[in-house]
């Protein structure tokens, strides 16, 4: 028991990851139907740029807690901001002039970006693991129980605790802008019906746009949160976060926003109970035939839409 | 006399390789209604969307309050004053009703709101009851009310109207032609209307068009075809 509610916090810490980078993967499918593959790779530049501003800031475990609020303050920031650019020149460049194209073309586009996003990092940062002495340590134990002559903690790590509830209030606040505010009503407009919101006014180039930057916000955050929590990353964390990710978009209903979370926590908990009680090596196998039987079985996902509407 | 506010001159437009509009004239006088009749597939619908540019016209050009639009982007068409209320409705599925009415709005900024959607609401009473309501579960007759009162939320100089009474019940059919009159008459509004019920909509004319085959055959006031015996016999009497 104490055991698995031990899982059950690294399942819900690893999920929120998962749920905030699918997001984006789930909106930009929303809006113009494709799968943007790269965005796996913007969030590798948010961990990315995580690591070299942090460095460049020199902030340390040591550092006072005033000192490390502020900094981290500051490289959410500009991850954010870094990887929102490159998410926005990404659908300038290579999707939007393949927009009305043949429907592979973007996607096929899309898997370059993905190469170009990786070995840009890869020759401009070097390929070699990038890892930091943790910043924020520190643990609160939640339930001991005596094993043989041994003591099993069930702990939430500091950064665990930030990762969840950071997470719960960015999709708290991210919920809001979709369903209340009116940059998030042009932004359901387009996803519904593109020729009428443009026939209303809607500018649907600049709302596809800030649906890539709000994608890429969100990827940053987890990329910034991943770095702090494992401590390290290299050119190449996109691509596993980010088939997952996918994956647990498609699992929670690819287009469906609460759908992604849902479907991000629950890869990460299957990923994390099968490397509890099972074997770590075939973790990414589990995850995968999951997503194999509900395409299989339930092609709409958990909270997918299935298109009922009256002619 | 009266202040020409859109004017077509030539206007050609093509899917692919089809021609649907053969070169086009037309003019709407400001205040006034005009109407376009013919049969399905004359091309009506097709006008209705090259006006807001798409598709856009490959040749020809499509001029509003002296302002040449054809080569404009779409949303960019909207903010000018011109408001559609589209052929097969193309409301949002998944948004509430009021939600659908804020979107009409999106021109002016949702400014008005509350002086504004009474009007909607006094005309269709319908839309008020289900202001929460999804817009993709309404009936189809309520789904038409919801695009005609999206389009009247933008207050727009110019109303572009394709079908509204398709799939309506006579007496909501009555309804809404004595709304667009009503919205002339009072408020001054241009109304362009698409319709294949040509008897209401000539009645309601002020100039009016027979559109055959992307071309346009025959025009004058809305009583004139009315009493053209050509236009009794193919548009108005037996056969539907």
């Amino acid at each position: 028991m104490e055991y698995f509610l031990q899982q059950l916090i690294n399942g819900l810490t690893l999920g929120s990851i998962y749920g905030l980078i699918a997001i984006g993967y789930t909106m930009v499918y929303g809006i113009i139907g494709m799968i943007n593959f790269a965005h796996g790779d913007v969030f590798m530049v948010g961990s990315m740029t995580t690591f070299i501003v942090l460095l460049m800031l020199g902030v340390t475990g040591g550092s006072g807690p005033f000192i490390i609020v502020l900094a981290l303050a500051l490289v959410i920031a500009i991850s954010m901001a870094v990887a929102a650019t490159f998410n926005w020149a990404i659908e300038r460049v290579a999707y939007r002039p393949l927009r009305g194209s043949f429907r592979l073309a973007p996607l096929i586009s899309a898997i370059g970006m993905s190469i170009v996003l990786q070995e840009f990092v890869r020759i401009a940062q070097e390929g070699r693991a990038k890892p930091i002495q943790p910043i924020i340590i520190g643990k609160k134990i939640l339930m001991t129980k005596v094993v043989g002559n041994q003591d099993f903690n069930v702990t939430l790590s500091y950064m665990q605790m930030i990762i969840i509830l950071s997470t719960l209030v960015l999709m708290t606040v991210f919920t809001f802008i979709i369903q209340r505010t009116s940059l998030g009503r042009a932004q359901r407009a387009c996803e519904q019906d593109t020729k009428m919101a443009s026939l209303l006014g809607i500018n649907v180039d600049r709302t596809i746009s800030i649906t890539f930057i709000l994608g890429a916000v969100l990827a940053a955050f987890a990329g910034f949160m991943f770095f702090m929590y494992y401590n390290v990353t290299d050119f190449f964390v996109g691509f596993n976060a980010g088939i997952k990710a996918f994956t647990a978009a498609v699992l929670g209903g690819i287009g469906s926003i609460p759908g992604a979370m849902l479907g991000g926590l629950l890869i990460g908990f299957i990923e994390v109970m099968w490397s509890a009680y099972f074997s770590i090596e075939y973790k990414d196998v589990a995850a995968f035939t999951i997503l194999v039987l509900v395409l299989i079985f339930m092609p709409q996902g958990l909270l997918g839409k299935p298109e009922v509407e009256k002619i | 006399m009266s202040k020409v506010l859109l004017q077509g001159e030539g206007v050609e437009t093509y899917y692919g390789k089809i021609q649907a509009l053969k070169g086009i004239d037309f003019v709407v006088n400001e205040g006034e209604i005009a109407t376009v009749i013919g049969s399905n597939g004359a091309g009506k619908s097709t006008l209705m969307m090259t006006i807001f540019g798409t598709p856009r016209a490959r040749a020809g050009r499509i001029i509003f309050d002296g302002k040449d639009i054809t080569q404009m982007p779409t949303h960019e068409i909207a903010h000018l004053g011109l408001a559609q209320s589209p052929e097969g409705r193309r409301i949002f599925p998944r948004m509430s009703v009021f939600e659908n009415l804020q979107m009409g709005a999106t021109v002016r900024n949702l400014e008005n709101l509350e002086e504004d959607l009474p009007k909607v609401f006094k005309l269709f009473p319908r839309l008020e009851e289900r202001r929460n309501q999804r817009a993709g579960t309404l009936s189809g007759g309520e789904q038409q009310m919801l695009a005609i009162g999206r389009a009247m939320m933008a207050k727009p100089r110019l109303l572009l109207l394709d079908e509204p009474s398709l799939g309506l019940a006579p007496i909501i059919v009555k309804l809404i032609f004595s709304a667009i009159k009503a919205l002339n008459a009072e408020e001054g509004l241009t109304v362009l209307l698409v319709e294949q019920n040509a008897n209401h909509a000539l009645k309601l004319a002020h100039s009016a068009y027979v559109m055959v085959n992307g071309k346009i055959t025959m025009s004058g006031t809305g009583a004139e075809l009315l009493r053209r015996p050509e236009v009794r016999a193919a548009y108005l009497e037996g056969g539907h």
